[in-house]
């Protein structure tokens, strides 16, 4: 006997898109005719690869292409991809909710689906009601949610609301109540779709902690989610899913690097706004005329891993000289702006009309992100700058490293005096 | 990996057309029972009469029949009250056109739920003629009591005899017709939507070639009573009539019944058939 709970062998989803309508009818008939005459079908053959931001020329598209996958008892496997990879898709062909249009699905125990929360609850009815009622769509016996009641009460937190209709709660409360259902299902195969995104931290905290003591109570958990920390944290293993394909599996860690690098992407052809003046601040008096980020050998790159060598290359002309001028360099994170790193003011003695200097971060100490980059010029007075560019070269990518997992380190020491 | 292995559950693109697990709906009573709970509570949910309003309907229907087809079309048989002849055809009728009706949207109106959970489909309908049943047991007190006081107060003689005991088969015809026309509808219009406007008026319609507006007795040419018979809720309505208020209000013949039950029997199967077939893939075109 093995392991194996869930084996998914050579899923295909094919859609038709665009509105139900005469067309489809006289497809419907070809197809009909088609099969009653022995032969394949012929809109098989015409799909295409399911890629949401090209239209394509065939209305018929291939939402999963040969999936297979296989989870063991007691892991749990983390779904990963972007929007309309078809994560979706597969987690309803597992729930059951529609089939494939070719492979097999095998599993043994239950499976129960959180494709939503709170499925089939109805507004008029009260909390307590709707307990009753979304544990049975969900699979649950009567006895079994009467057991669990006062449980799935304290864990949602709303035990003053409980016999109030749920058309009243605030949506917060009514996600608890729903979740909190949900979290006491005891199938062996448990599929979850992104219902952590809703509730509050303590809540969502909550919940992963429910996730992880389901995974190790020897339950199998397949789980979707655009949460990178989540997956990391309760995944055993994963899949990427791209354009309806499996493109990597493996351990969870590995997996989410691979995709988190994809979307860490710069493209270094865009153009070069360094030689447009509009957008530069400072007095001119000195200004760059090229800036790189390089690696230790010396090639421009602006890709990093942490831990690597990265020189930062600045050549700059001189209008004014001056006996000695200041540079800094920061960086910072693309999504909430704030300064992540600064070298603060480093002094730098000029000499001609035109000099150059190297900056170096001999051991990047960054968690993987976008930066944006920060260079500044300027007097050791409050005068206004020589130049600053701010934002007008490719930004500092650090990737994630595949297979380790990385934290920033460094800041802290040790002090042994206080150890007893 | 032994070819041998054992798993619980197959999910593949096609199934068998006789494969339905008739078990699973049983391992899921806790759901139908939760369900018809849902339907008859929380439509009276913020009322202060709550269930009362099941019996609005049927009086005022009555009150019409009587006045319309009874006083002026002067359809109704005479030697029975008017008001006890309309009432014993509209609320089985009632029962009948509410199972079907509900249970024809099953697909289009549960897409919501079946779309993020899976149970089995059949559950749903399953539900409706349960908690339609437990209208019509509301009703079928109105009605005990309406014959209650014509007994007590206006001197009819009761004539309810043994055919009474066939109540049990009229319901059943009653449930199971609504229930197998309602998903055989119901399947058919997944994806092409258009026979559904055919129901509500369509239903509406099937109600006057029955004998819910006047006698059997009434008809005369042969050809007439073929169309009428072939109605199956004809010997329904007829055997319910003839076992409260006797022959001056209906005509039973055991063929008739023979025939509507074979038809529900038969247009059950398929309507199942077609049901479990559709149910696989229909959340892909609803």
């Amino acid at each position: 006997m093995s392991n194996i709970v869930v084996k998914a062998e050579n899923i295909s989803k094919q859609y038709r898109l665009g509105v139900v309508s005469g067309k489809s009818l006289s497809e419907d008939v070809k197809r009909l005719i088609y099969k009653l005459s022995g032969k394949a079908d012929p809109l098989a053959a015409i799909s295409e690869v399911n890629d949401r931001t090209i239209k394509g020329g065939s209305e018929y598209v291939w939402a999963l292409k040969n999936i297979d996958f296989e989870v063991n008892r007691g892991e749990v496997m983390g779904i990963i991809g972007r929007n309309g990879a078809g994560k979706s898709t597969l987690l309803k062909i597992l729930s059951r909710v529609t089939t494939p249009t070719t492979g097999t699905i095998k599993a043994k125990g239950r499976i129960a689906s959180l494709l939503e929360v709170g499925t089939g609850f109805h507004p008029e009815l009260t909390g307590r009601e709707n307990v009753f009622l979304n544990g049975a769509v969900l699979g649950m016996s009567k006895s079994e949610i009467k057991r669990k009641f006062d449980e799935i009460v304290e864990f949602s937190g709303v035990a003053r609301y409980i016999d109030t209709p749920v058309k009243r709660y605030s949506s917060g409360m009514y996600v608890r109540l729903a979740f909190a259902v949900a979290a006491h299902l005891e199938p062996e195969i448990l599929i979850i779709d992104e219902v952590l995104a809703v509730g509050d931290s303590e809540f969502q905290k909550k919940c992963l902690g429910k996730m992880k003591e389901v995974a190790g109570g020897g339950r199998t958990v397949l789980f979707v989610s655009h949460n990178m920390g989540a997956v990391s944290d309760i995944c055993h293993k994963a899949i990427l899913i791209e354009k309806g394909e499996v493109t990597k599996s493996g351990e969870a860690n590995e997996v989410i690097a691979h995709y988190v690098n994809q979307t860490l992407h710069y493209d270094l052809t865009k153009a070069d706004t360094l030689k447009d003046p509009e957008f530069r601040r400072g007095n001119g008096e000195i200004r760059f005329k090229n800036i790189s980020l390089q690696n230790a050998d010396h090639t421009d790159q602006n890709e990093y891993y942490p831990g690597d060598h990265v020189k930062i290359k600045c050549s700059c002309t001189v209008q004014q000289p001056v006996d000695e001028l200041f540079f800094l360099f920061a960086l910072r994170s693309s999504l909430s702006r704030e300064t992540v790193a600064s070298t603060g003011r480093i002094s730098i003695k000029p000499n001609g009309n035109e000099f150059e200097f190297v900056v170096e971060l001999p051991d990047l100490n960054l968690h993987q992100g976008v930066y944006e980059t920060y260079y500044w010029l300027g007097s050791s007075s409050n005068e206004l700058p020589y130049d600053v560019v701010d934002n007008l070269t490719a930004p500092l990518v650090v990737k994630m490293p595949e297979n380790q997992l990385w934290l920033p380190s460094g800041y802290f020491t040790l002090d042994s005096k206080l150890i007893q | 990996m032994t070819e041998h292995e054992h798993w619980d559950i197959e999910i593949k693109p096609k199934t068998n057309w006789f494969r339905f697990n008739l078990r699973e709906v049983w391992a899921y009573r806790d759901l139908i029972s939760q369900f018809v709970r849902r339907d008859i509570v929380a439509v009276y949910k913020q009322t202060l009469l709550g269930p009362v309003w099941f019996l609005i309907q049927p009086i005022l229907t009555t009150v019409v029949f009587t006045f319309i087809f009874g006083r002026i079309a002067k359809l109704a048989p005479g030697q029975v009250p008017d008001v006890l002849f309309y009432m014993a055809g509209i609320i089985p009728w009632t029962y009948f056109s509410e199972c079907l009706i509900k249970t024809s949207t099953t697909f289009t109106g549960n897409a919501s739920i079946y779309g993020k959970v899976y149970f089995p489909r059949l559950v749903i309908p399953i539900s409706v003629v349960f908690s339609s049943l437990a209208k019509f047991g509301v009703q079928m007190i109105l009605f005990l009591g309406t014959y209650l006081y014509y007994v007590l107060f206006m001197d009819y003689q009761p004539v309810a005899n043994a055919t009474l005991f066939l109540f049990p088969l009229v319901i059943l015809l009653m449930g199971g017709l609504g229930l197998s026309l309602g998903i055989f509808i119901s399947s058919l219009t997944t994806k092409y939507r258009d026979l559904g406007f055919l129901v509500a008026f369509g239903v509406d319609l099937l109600k006057f070639a029955s004998t819910l507006v006047f006698p059997f007795s009434i008809i005369m040419s042969q050809t007439q009573k073929t169309i009428i018979g072939l109605n199956p809720m004809t010997s329904v309505i007829e055997t319910f009539r003839y076992g409260f208020l006797g022959e001056k209000a209906a005509v039973f013949s055991w063929e008739a019944l023979a025939y509507s039950t074979s038809f529900m029997g038969i247009m059950f199967v398929v309507a199942v058939l077609i049901f479990n077939r559709v149910e696989k893939s229909f959340m892909d075109t609803v």
